[in-house]
């Protein structure tokens, strides 16, 4: 959930609506008058505010502006779990801020701590995806910005979404070949929920495993649509179940219900489940 | 018409045979938008009457020329729910010599009844009146310029005061039937320009809370109602008109219509969103202590099934027929909760009086099940805290308490703590709250209180439960 | 340290209006609604914030919306900062 890096009142109480994630925002939403405030701001609550467990992004300036480095140091010195690049185009990009990162880590003496987002937001950064996906050890995901992606296009944003296709899905695929995580793209209309939950379910089944949101509303939406439903996990529940029967015999082939479960079917069965997990259908406990 | 009681107002002053430190008494029923207290206080102070006991059934921001009436000698005591504005201020501030009398909407019917509270004069604001005194807060004629629905809080006035005057800004033609007050309880009737800012009552108009706490409370508020145990067919409730209390409603009712629940009745402070469920059918009846607003204000002005009732049918403890003694559930809000599950709904975390008690103890103690539902924090003052600045209602009555970072169940009901927990909801040790509120806020200093008392509050049974103590800045 | 006028934050919810102006010793003059309850540390913070950027000489003038004490940390860090036009805040 992005959260303007300049407003105390909102990054105090981000977490309790229980986003996955909180990202902390000193970039667009943030006035150049303001941007060192912002850092402060930002700096300090992650340093104080006890955001209980959920993972703390920050999506600095880029390196090139005058505020992109002294916003690394400020949030690696303040312990920020993933950095969030934005604007990103090419897979040296993330080694310049990769460099970066270990200049402040080494003072700290906690080389390794901070990975990395890269938002990709422009046509050159949807050809070099894979790329930019691979640059670095700490690449733990790769997210579509539309807005500036479109606009870089020289078109708009449309509804039904026929301009982002191939973004999302070169995205995607990208982050699968590169073995990181990949995000979608904001949606901004808050009193449109109805279009918001279609957007979701179009980009789940693209492959997506989750959404940027900008307000705790959008958060329920986003659970409900990425949670399997209850048979989705009985079934991967047996599946597995019979996987680990059928080690136990030493069987090399085995089926459920008289049908072949081979591996893909596997993963996604382990899969459901760890996405049940994560939304909390299920217990860590229940599912081993 | 052979006989009208109808006078000017300093006419049926004079003939109330009120005398200086004498009891007047007044309802609230116009809340924000109230003119009579202000109005016959001024012509009090000007007929020269003095060290008179006012006793409101509440008092309000817009009371705020009282001050002037207490610092030249008019009015030199006050009974009330509630104080806010600059004249609570100035009271916490140790502007009264004698301490306000504050009582719950049960525990001053009680002590109507009683006799404990015993009231010379009442002067009750009315939307109709015939001229032989049959009163109604509902509208009757085009001419109308006023509707407040329930009279509630003015009938145990009505029935007990020793001389009763209706002011109302729109008499009409006898007989007024339906009525609130009768006019056998009545002795004068003056009309007046306006007894109540219309635009001051809320509209009722239902606007789904955009407030993303209040939908993380009220949502919460509704698992917990809805697996406690007594979400069951006939059930009974009572909400407040917090954004969070009314966004609860909403989710309630879906959980209705899913699980093909209705309710028996809804009691209170009866707000549109109750009389939408009645008219849908989810609630049998409606019992009407107080219309806060115009939907319900018209509701029950034709509708059978949506009857008002006085505070002592509504929350007596001293009659057991009063209807707290059948409700279920009710949702109630908090200025400060504190780890024994007292509540504190009068005075803010800074020592001065900002609130009411309303029916608030009355309710929590009766009820089979009542849930606060408070933000952790608010801002940075705490809700949850070691002890409450002020004793209103006392924990144990209070059942569950409902944050955005978790839910308390008092440890005298492990039966409700047990369902919430196999419903999979986060219940956590109330202990654990008001650290986690500390942790965040850090440790607030002593208030500055002086040693004059400035407020006695009184519980349900008339005895002694707390104190105020004034504030020095 | 030389300062010149400053001003940093909002008197948005949660927040603190710090603005600061040259003067003799720290001075802080404080309006908050929890001035009872959070004066005292709310003006400590701020004169312990200024004295551990080198600091010691300043009028302060401070609104408070229920700022958290990492939030006042940070605007008064934000406003000596350009108060002295030095990143005078290295930690």
């Amino acid at each position: 959930m992005f959260v303007p890096g300049n407003n105390p009142g909102m990054m105090a109480d981000a977490h309790i609506y229980g986003p996955d994630s909180i990202m902390l925002d000193l970039e667009d939403s943030v006035t150049m008058a303001e941007k060192d405030a912002a850092r402060l701001l930002v700096h300090n609550a992650l340093k104080s505010i006890d955001f209980g467990g959920t993972e703390m992004v920050v999506r600095i300036n880029p390196l090139n502006t005058p505020y992109g480095k002294k916003d690394v140091e400020a949030v690696v010195k303040a312990g920020v779990d993933v950095i969030r690049m934005p604007k990103t185009e090419t897979a040296d990009e993330v080694r310049e801020l990769e460099a970066e990162i270990i200049k402040v880590e080494t003072e700290l003496g906690c080389v390794g701590r901070t990975l990395i987002m890269a938002a990709i937001e422009s046509a050159l950064g949807v050809v070099n995806a894979y790329e930019i996906a691979t640059a670095s050890k700490r690449m733990m995901g790769i997210a579509l910005g539309a807005e500036d992606y479109s606009a870089n296009l020289k078109t708009q944003r449309t509804p039904g979404g026929a301009e982002l296709l191939l973004a999302r899905e070169t995205i995607v695929v990208a982050a699968r070949a590169a073995g990181i995580a990949c995000f979608d793209t904001v949606y901004s209309n808050l009193d449109d929920m109805d279009t918001f939950r279609k957007e979701v379910e179009l980009i789940k089944s693209l492959g997506f495993d989750g959404k940027s949101i900008i307000n705790p509303r959008q958060i329920e939406v986003v659970n409900e649509v990425f949670a399997p439903s209850q048979k989705d996990i009985d079934k991967a529940l047996r599946i597995i179940a019979a996987i680990k029967e059928a080690q136990a015999k030493g069987s090399g082939v085995i089926a459920v219900n008289g049908k072949m479960v081979d591996r893909p079917v596997v993963i996604r069965a382990e899969r459901t489940v760890a996405l049940a997990i994560a939304s909390g259908i299920l217990d860590k406990e229940e599912a081993l | 018409m052979r006989h009208t009681k109808v006078v000017t107002l300093e006419e049926a002053i004079r003939r109330s045979g009120l005398k200086d430190g004498m009891t007047i008494s007044f309802h609230h029923h116009f809340r924000g938008g109230d003119k009579v207290v202000n109005m016959v206080v001024q012509k009090l102070a000007e007929m020269g009457f003095r060290d008179l006991h006012l006793a409101a059934s509440s008092l309000s921001d817009v009371h705020a020329p009282l001050i002037e009436h207490i610092r030249s000698g008019v009015i030199t005591k006050i009974s009330t729910s509630g104080l806010r504005g600059e004249l609570a201020n100035e009271i916490s501030h140790g502007l009264l010599k004698e301490p306000v009398i504050f009582r719950s909407h049960g525990g001053r019917g009680s002590a109507i009844a009683s006799g404990e509270l015993h009231i010379d004069v009442a002067f009750l604001g009315a939307s109709s009146c015939d001229e032989l005194g049959n009163a109604s807060g509902c509208p009757r004629s085009e001419n109308a310029k006023s509707i407040c629905g329930s009279l509630g809080y003015a009938l145990p006035d009505a029935r007990y005061a020793d001389h009763v005057v209706i002011l109302t800004d729109d008499l009409v033609a006898y007989p007024n039937v339906p009525k609130s007050i009768s006019a056998c309880d009545v002795e004068s009737v003056v009309v007046v320009e306006s007894v109540g800012d219309s635009s001051k009552i809320s509209s009722g108009a239902i606007r789904d809370s955009k407030n993303p706490r209040d939908i993380l409370l009220a949502k919460q508020a509704a698992k917990v109602i809805i697996n406690s145990g007594y979400f069951k067919e006939g059930f009974s409730i009572q909400t407040g008109t917090g954004g969070a209390s009314l966004a609860a409603v909403k989710y309630i009712r879906e959980s209705m219509l899913e699980q093909g629940i209705k309710a028996s009745f809804a009691l209170g402070g009866i707000t549109a969103h109750m009389v939408k469920l009645h008219e849908e059918g989810l609630i049998g009846r409606l019992v009407d202590v107080q219309s806060f607003d115009k939907v319900a204000a018209e509701s029950i002005g034709h509708d059978q099934l949506h009857q008002e009732v006085s505070a002592v049918e509504y929350a007596s403890a001293d009659h057991v027929g009063s209807a707290v003694h059948a409700l279920d559930i009710v949702i109630l809000s908090a200025l400060e909760v504190d780890v024994d599950f007292n509540v504190n709904v009068l005075v803010g975390s800074d020592g001065i009086i900002r609130g009411a008690i309303g029916g608030h103890p009355d309710t929590a103690e009766d009820s089979a099940l009542s849930i606060i539902v408070c933000p952790l924090l608010r801002g940075r003052i705490p809700c949850v805290v070691p002890k409450v600045t002020t004793l209103i209602t006392p924990g144990k009555g209070v059942d569950v308490v409902v944050t955005e970072y978790g839910i308390a169940v008092n440890p005298a009901r492990p039966e409700i703590e047990g369902r919430l927990k196999a419903a999979g909801l986060k219940v956590v040790d109330i202990h654990e709250l008001a650290a986690k509120a500390r942790s965040i806020i850090g440790e607030p200093d002593a208030l500055p209180f002086g040693d004059r008392v400035v407020g006695i509050v009184m519980d349900r049974h008339g005895k002694v439960l707390d104190e105020i103590r004034n504030i020095v800045d | 340290m030389e300062i010149k006028n400053a001003v940093a934050g909002t008197l948005e919810s949660g927040d603190i209006l710090i603005q600061i102006t040259p003067g003799v010793g720290l001075q802080v003059d404080l309006q908050s609604s929890v001035a009872a309850q959070f004066g005292r540390q709310i003006k400590a913070v701020i004169t312990e914030t200024l004295t551990g950027l080198g600091i010691d000489n300043a009028c302060v003038k401070a609104t408070d919306k229920g700022a958290l004490d990492c939030t006042i940390r940070a605007r008064v860090t934000a406003a000596a900062v350009r108060a002295t036009g030095k990143d005078v805040w290295k930690d």
